[in-house]
Parts: C-alpha cells; structure tokens; sequence
C-alpha cells in the first residue's frame, strides 16, 4: 500500500502561493465555514488559517459526528453496552464521549463500561460488526452506527446483509445525520455569520452536490466542494473568495479528483433501501427537520432501540458547555471559559473536545500554548 | 538473522506430554523443576555453577545503570518480532539511553494457565536470540503460572545492568538551546505493525515493527568522542511524548521540522486510513539524541554508516530555555503548531 498525492498536497511552496492569491484579492472581511470536522482538524494541524490574510475568517462548522451525537444517545450506549449478553461495537473515537451523567458515576462513557467488564469491540466497519454477530451466535451485537452520508452506506450493507442472512443477534443505534439541512438550518439562523461554505469533500463523493444548488438559490451563497489536504482547502477558499469579490453565488467543486456531480448512485441507491429520511436532534444545536437517517418498518426488526428496553435518563448536559455556539460557528474554543482549563481531552465537558474532527480538541492539541501565551 | 548452531530447536518439555502450561508449573513442584532446568537453564545459561537464588556478576568498579520494564503486548507474535525480543531490546535500549554498556538482564515471566507450551518455548529462543544479537546475558529469573483468564498469555519483566564508561552527564538537564536533535530512522513501524495485526483490522501491509537494540550505535557515537547530552528512545507515545518529557524536564523549547522527519510511505499511509498522528505511535528501535551544534555532523555520519541508522535525520533543535517546556514544529506548508503530548490512546476516527 502506497499513499500516492498526499505529499504533493501538503507542498509549501505552493500553499504560500495560494495563500498570497487569496490574499490579493480579498478587499474587505469575509466569513467561511468549512463544514466536515476532517477539514477543521486539517486546518488547525497544518496551520491553513495562519496564512490567510487577517481579513478571511475560518469558522468551523457541525461536520462531527461524535459532536453532534444527542447525549440522551450516548447514554443509550452506555446502556446497552452494560448489558452482560452484549457485544457492543464502535467506532473508536465514541469511546470517551462523555454521557449524561456526572463524573462522579462511574458509567461515563463508553471506556468506563469497558473498564468495569463490559465487552466493547472497536471497528473500522459495520461490516466487522456483522462478522462478529456471526461468530458469536449467543451474544447479542450492536453496533453504534454514527456518521453522516459518508458512513452510511456501510452501515446499510450490514443491515441489508444482516436481514439477507437472517443474522438475528445483530442490531444497530441509528444516529445518522445528513449535511444539506444542517447547513440550511445554520443559514436560517438569525446569528448566522457565514458568507460562503467549504462543502465536505467525502460526503459529496458519496451524494453528488445537486442537493445544495437549492441552498445557493434560496441563500445567495457561494459553495464549493472541498477536499481535506491543505492545498484542497486553500484552493477552496480561493474560489470562494473570488465568488464573494465578484458577487457570484454559484456551487461549484474544488474536489475534482473525488467527487462526481451525481456522487456515487449504487451507495445512494443501498441507503434509500434501509433508510428514511427522519427529523434528528444535534448535540448542542437541537433539532433539525429531516435532518436524520433511520431504519425504514421492513428493517426495523435491527433497531436496538426496540430490541433494548432503555428507559429515558434525565438529561442533564454541563451548563458550562458552549458546544453548541461552538458547532454554529458563532464562538471558537477559545472563547469558551472552560476551554483547556476545566475541559480538556482527559475531562471532556462536551464532545467537541473528545474527537480528533472537535474543533475544540484542535484548537487544544494543536494551539493551546500560542493561546496561553498571547 | 542465523540460528546458532548449537542451538536445540526444538521445545526441550515433552509437549506430548505437556502440551500446555499448568498451575503446576509454577508450583514449586517437580513440573516447575523441568521447566526451569529444562527450558529456562538450558537456553540462558552460561555457567556450570549449580542454580542458587541470586546470580552472582562481576562489575567494574564505577557507576552502572540498572532498570526495569514490563511487557504485556498482544499479539505475542506480529511482524517483525514478539514479546520475547521486545522484552530483551526494551530494557538493554533502557540502558544505552543512559550510555551504559548493557551486561546482564534477569527474566520474571507470568504465565496464564493453559499457554501453548510451544508459544513459550517460541518466545524464550527468541529471547536467546535477542540477548545474544545485543551482546547481553540472562542471568536470573522467575516463574509463576496464574489461573486461565487471569492474564493474556504471557507477561515478561525484565530488569538490566550496566556498566556506564563514558564521562557525559546524559539526561534531560544536560540539554541547552542550540543543542541539535537528531533521529536514527523513520517513525511509526512498530505501532502500526501491530495495529494491523489486532481482530478488525485487516488491511495488508508489509510493515514490520522496527525492534531493535539500540546500545551498539550509541556506544559508537560515545567512542567516537561525540559529546551527549541527551537521549531519549521512542517508544508508546512516539516521538511527541518524548520530545515533551525532555523539553519539560529540561524546561526547553524544542522546534522540529516537519519535513524532516522520515515516516515511510507506507506507515503514512495507514495514519491516513486510521487517523492516526505517526509523531505519537509507538516505536522500539528508535531514539533521539541531543548533541551539541559542533558534533552534529560526524555524528550523523556515525549514525548513517551503521544499519540501525540508516535513514538519521537532524529534525530540530533546542531554541530557548527558561520556558515551560514545549515541542513546536514547522508543518509541511510553512505554518507553525504545537506538538503537544497525547491524551489517552490514539483512537481510530469515524470517516
């Protein structure tokens, strides 16, 4: 296995020369939201936004998925996974996302049930999930299918093969969220401060970008499909900032090399087989009409939810938490009085500090001594 | 690597007999005697005195460095080494991180009921090997078998000696600005080594752990006159925890290149897939040294002309004291960032 074009994505001598065209033809302040949180960690790692002129602001947008995940989710999770007969299955970075509950409690994340012997396996695929239902016919699999449209197909393969197979120790937490109407959603809001989008490059790979021409037509914004490598991301803003500068509002794509106009139609075709389109709740922001991805009737029998009789916690997230102005763009983490203080990645007071795609776990990894010192 | 020839291969224990490892072979009993004269003093011993309690060493007179490390990895086997030689190169690399010439190690092994007794066997030649390539030998040791479950498989500490001939004062308080910083190889090969050999992960590579004993090449650098101030090898934490340990010790400033530091093609390419940093995977033949600006270059010629040093690089160097104490590196497009220390495990992303 080779890693062919990263390198020549990362090149210095050509970052400064976009970094010098962005900055000759920005006259007067702009805002840009990159949506996908790969981009934020990119940005923030490689230092994008120190060579952007003073007058172009980055803000990050919702483009988590383990931020956005709703809490009452994660205690779900946690739930389950207590369970003795359970094997429950996660993406890695699920893991330390704090729950509901104290830190005094000892269940207060996943890792915590771990720890205390429950058997939670972390996958790279829904489809390891699968296989690990296969293996162990006596345990009940779940797997926390948690992701926007790029990780969907995947989980609706396992759900289609699981109901093929009649797999029936296999089921799956749903918390699928879509990124046209969040974007939508930021847009209407009457604190919104975003002139142009950086559309996520990976999820148009999978869903094609004709679902946000209605956006550019409705908001009069401009859109460009964007990769996740430094040279993509400079390049994006670019053409972004030639749209603002000449007064265009046009969708266009950056991410030539990935993504297609009508994106991949077999990976669209598997989701609208086990999927609906539903209204979802984002950690931190609420809720968000259809919004959301959930198992259609005929594949409802793989919904742990029905499965597992959890009974509804109290909600109780930390007050001192700003995640959700944080995943609107409206406040970096730095501006939150927590920030590196009384939150860190080891004691997460939300889960925009927990994943490696938080803005707030960036800003800290990456930037937390320039802040301190300034 | 070529077997000695004297070297029995096959496992000395009637496996016939003793397939697997039994609570009795760390009961003090008679099965316990045949493992240990049979198997362990068969293949570590270098005298013909009768066993005793404690072995006896004859040092020089002058400091010796002595330490300890535990080594609990699964799988026991992954490409390029086991528990076995990691145990063995973990501690003599312990030692030559201090300069000292490693001489003797002792082996306490922990045993889970049921452990394949070819699996043991397996990992005791390799620790012969091991200490026979690092020049070193194994004096004493121990036994216990736990109940089946109570362990995984095999837990291995071993404790080292050595003798320390050289005059530098090597450790994080020697370091001051202008001190270069200089790497022996690329990053990244053990962690993912095993990573790719843990349950889920399947993709294929041909990455092999880079584990290897590092006391040869720094006892070179040492005779050739270079004087050190520091060093460090890179082990779980990668390069970013040790460079944050020593720049924190040290109170330093420490600023690396980001360009400069060799991660291969192919260890780049599963951080990608994984979301993984390769500045915070793990290591076991790597270290980094600090030497002063005047020595840097007859040193990295010295590290380039023996195998374990093939790919050195000056990565950085030490730019202010009187700091807190912190690690920052010029990205690969020109930008500055801090390279801070990892919280927790390094956890696969979602996409």
């Amino acid at each position: 296995m080779t890693m062919k074009f990263v390198d020549e994505y990362r090149n210095a001598n050509a970052a400064r020369q976009y970094a010098r065209a962005i900055a000759a033809s920005a006259t007067q302040p702009w805002t840009i939201m990159e949506i996908c949180g790969g981009q934020t960690h990119s940005i923030v790692k490689f230092g994008i936004d120190e060579l952007l002129p003073p007058e172009i602001t980055l803000i990050h947008g919702p483009g988590c998925p383990v931020c956005v995940t709703p809490v009452e989710l994660i205690d779900k999770a946690i739930a389950i996974a207590s369970h003795p007969e359970v094997i429950f299955c996660s993406f890695g970075d699920m893991l330390r996302v704090p729950g509901s509950r104290g830190a005094e409690e000892q269940e207060r994340d996943l890792l915590a049930v771990k720890a205390k012997g429950g058997d939670i396996r972390i996958v790279y695929s829904p489809l390891d999930a699968l296989k690990i239902a296969q293996a162990n016919p006596h345990k009940q699999v779940v797997f926390f299918a948690v992701g926007f449209e790029t990780t969907a197909p995947a989980t609706a393969m396992a759900v289609y093969q699981a109901a093929r197979q009649e797999i029936n120790n296999f089921s799956l937490l749903v918390s699928h969220v879509l990124v046209p109407p969040a974007m939508e959603a930021i847009l209407a809001s009457p604190h919104n401060r975003v002139q142009g989008f950086l559309a996520a490059g990976h999820v148009c790979t999978v869903m094609g970008y004709t679902q946000y021409e209605p956006l550019v037509q409705k908001y009069r914004i401009p859109i460009v499909v964007t990769g996740f490598e430094p040279l993509d991301i400079l390049q994006g803003v670019y053409m972004c900032i030639q749209q603002l500068e000449s007064g265009r509002s046009q969708l266009e794509n950056q991410y030539v090399r990935s993504v297609r106009r009508d994106g991949n139609a077999a990976a669209q075709q598997l989701i609208r087989e086990v999927f609906e389109i539903a209204s979802r709740k984002w950690r931190g922001i609420g809720e968000i009409p259809q919004s959301g991805l959930e198992l259609r009737q005929k594949y409802a029998e793989f919904d742990a939810r029905r499965r597992f009789d959890i009974s509804s916690f109290a909600i109780a997230e930390s007050p001192e938490c700003i995640s959700g102005q944080i995943l609107q763009g409206i406040k970096k983490p730095y501006e939150c009085a927590a920030f590196g203080d009384r939150c860190t990645p080891e004691h997460p007071l939300g889960a925009p500090m927990v994943s490696s795609e938080g803005a707030c776990a960036a800003y800290y990894r990456y930037r937390q001594r320039s802040l301190v010192t300034k | 690597m070529s077997e000695p020839q004297d070297f029995i291969l096959s496992c000395p224990i009637p496996i016939d007999k003793y397939p697997r490892v039994l609570l009795a072979h760390g009961g003090g009993g008679r099965l316990m005697h045949q493992l240990i004269s049979q198997m362990f003093l068969a293949t570590f011993s270098h005298s013909d005195r009768a066993p005793h309690d404690a072995a006896e060493i004859h040092l020089e007179s002058g400091r010796i460095a002595f330490t300890t490390d535990s080594y609990v990895v699964q799988p026991l086997f992954f490409p390029g080494g086991d528990i076995g030689m990691l145990a063995v190169n973990g501690t003599v690399n312990d030692l030559a991180m201090s300069g000292a010439r490693p001489l003797y190690l002792s082996a306490g092994f922990i045993l889970e009921e049921g452990l394949p007794m070819e699996t043991l066997w397996r990992v005791v030649r390799s620790m012969q090997q091991a200490a026979q390539t690092a020049n070193v030998q194994i004096v004493t040791g121990d036994t216990k078998v736990v109940d089946k479950g109570k362990g995984d498989g095999i837990f291995i500490n071993t404790a080292g000696v050595g003798i320390i001939e050289h005059d530098c004062a090597i450790a994080p308080q020697s370091v001051q600005p202008g001190d270069v910083l200089l790497l022996n190889g690329d990053l990244g090969r053990h962690g993912i080594a095993i990573m790719t050999q843990r349950e889920g992960l399947a993709f294929e590579t041909s990455i092999e752990s880079d584990a290897a004993p590092l006391a040869s090449l720094v006892l070179e650098l040492l005779d050739a006159g270079i004087e050190i101030h520091c060093l460090r090898d890179l082990t779980r934490g990668g390069l970013s925890s040790a460079l944050n340990e020593i720049a924190q010790a040290a109170c330093v400033k420490i600023e690396i290149d980001e360009s400069s530091i060799p991660i291969s093609a192919e260890v780049q390419g599963a951080c990608e897939i994984l979301g993984f940093d390769p500045l915070y995977v793990a290591n076991e033949g790597r270290f980094v040294a600090f030497i002063p600006p005047e020595f840097a270059q007859t040193a990295i010629e010295i590290m380039r002309s023996h195998p374990l040093g093939k790919s050195a690089q000056i990565i950085g160097n030490v730019t202010e004291n009187k700091t807190s104490g912190f690690v920052a590196m010029k990205s690969k497009i020109g930008a500055q960032r801090i390279v801070d220390m990892l919280s927790g495990e390094q956890l696969p992303r979602i996409c």
